[in-house]
């Protein structure tokens, strides 16, 4: 008897099969969105010792029901946030003890002693809506991150958000404990002192 | 002679498409492999804000979830058109948040509690009065890393 090849399995319908999971598939999927502003809340404490802090220190930004801004008594557009906000935390207006020597802002003695006093104030309103509040949290994290990103470029050569992303990459070569120190250096600098007011 | 010279039909062949599975079984392995099945059915309607000065959430595993906004149409009707409050896949009211925060933490290792974050994933037409309770709460159960989650452009996508 003549040998007989194993007849073919038809593999016509595979494609159907795959079309099938493909939709099944292409229908649940929902790429999450996992990234965000990354905020620490203040914790309660329950004898709160009063602080004085001069008032040329405050950077106050109030947002009102209507999502308008008032910054500094003045009414603002949302636009001009971040570049008022860098001039107030760069302005390195102290003297003395308080003089800050790699500032760049215009030394006004009515803004800000240094970066390390300026505080930025944020108060909004019950009514105002969360896309506001985001948009002002971004201009102000935007303004630290800008005065950071300078300060690493003249001192290290790179930018703080690269310096950052080195940090956290398993794969970079190099010495971390080091771009620790420079990272911390930068934070020390420029702190983000950004406080919210409770209703 | 007629034996070497087949006739050719006018017909074109047919294209072949026996590589067609193939492509479909790339794009199908794409997908699982994208695919994060939901584990919360949002009953909310939840479009995110826009912003540009992201940070990714780094570890899945130590992430709280608590959803706000406004009830999405077919609850409407019960729930009105007030911004509320979903945790896990159910509405949830402001003293609910202390309780599921610890049961949260009751579910991770231990060691782990102190990296937790809770991500607000809040609609961008919610007021921040009912935000502010939820970070008031937060504050109470001292869980205080909070992260709110946007998606990444820029901030004029914010305005309507």
């Amino acid at each position: 008897m003549a040998k007989r090849a194993a007849p073919e399995v038809n593999a016509g319908s595979m494609a159907d099969i795959a079309f099938l999971l493909l939709i099944f598939f292409l229908v649940t999927t929902t790429i999450e969105v996992d990234s965000g502003i990354n905020r620490k809340l203040p914790p309660i404490e329950e004898d709160q010792e009063d602080v004085i802090i001069k008032q040329k220190n405050i950077f106050t930004v109030l947002i009102n029901g209507k999502n308008q801004l008032l910054v500094e008594d003045d009414v603002m557009e949302l636009k001009d946030l971040r570049k008022a906000a860098v001039e107030f935390l760069d302005n390195g207006g102290g003297t003395g003890e308080d003089a800050c020597d790699y500032c760049n802002g215009k030394g006004n003695p009515k803004s800000s002693d240094n970066p390390d006093k300026a505080i930025i104030s944020l108060k909004n309103d019950r009514e105002t809506t969360y896309a506001t509040y985001i948009s002002v949290q971004n201009e102000l994290v935007a303004a630290y991150n800008e005065l950071r990103d300078k300060r690493a470029q003249i001192l290290y050569g790179s930018s703080f958000k690269e310096m950052e992303m080195n940090y956290k990459d398993v794969k970079w070569i190099g010495n971390k404990t080091k771009l620790k120190e420079k990272i911390d250096k930068i934070k020390l600098e420029y702190p983000q002192k950004l406080s919210e007011v409770q209703q | 002679m007629s034996k070497f010279n087949k006739k050719k039909s006018g017909e074109l062949p047919a294209v072949n498409t026996a590589s067609l599975p193939d492509i479909v079984f790339m794009l199908l392995f794409f997908f699982m492999v994208a695919t994060v099945m939901r584990d919360n059915t949002l009953m909310i309607e939840n479009s995110l804000p826009s912003a540009d000065q992201v940070e990714k959430l780094a570890k899945k595993d130590l992430v709280m979830y608590i959803y706000a906004g406004k009830p999405s149409g077919r609850y409407q009707k019960k729930y009105g058109t007030e911004s509320r409050i979903q945790l896990n896949d159910k509405f949830a009211d402001i003293r609910d948040i202390a309780p599921f925060i610890a049961a949260e933490r009751a579910a991770k290792r231990e060691e782990l509690i102190p990296y937790l974050i809770t991500a607000l994933k809040v609609d961008k037409g919610a007021n921040m009065g009912l935000v502010g309770d939820i970070k008031q709460e937060l504050r109470k159960v001292n869980a205080l890393k909070i992260n709110y989650t946007t998606r990444e452009g820029d901030i004029s996508k914010n305005k309507n």
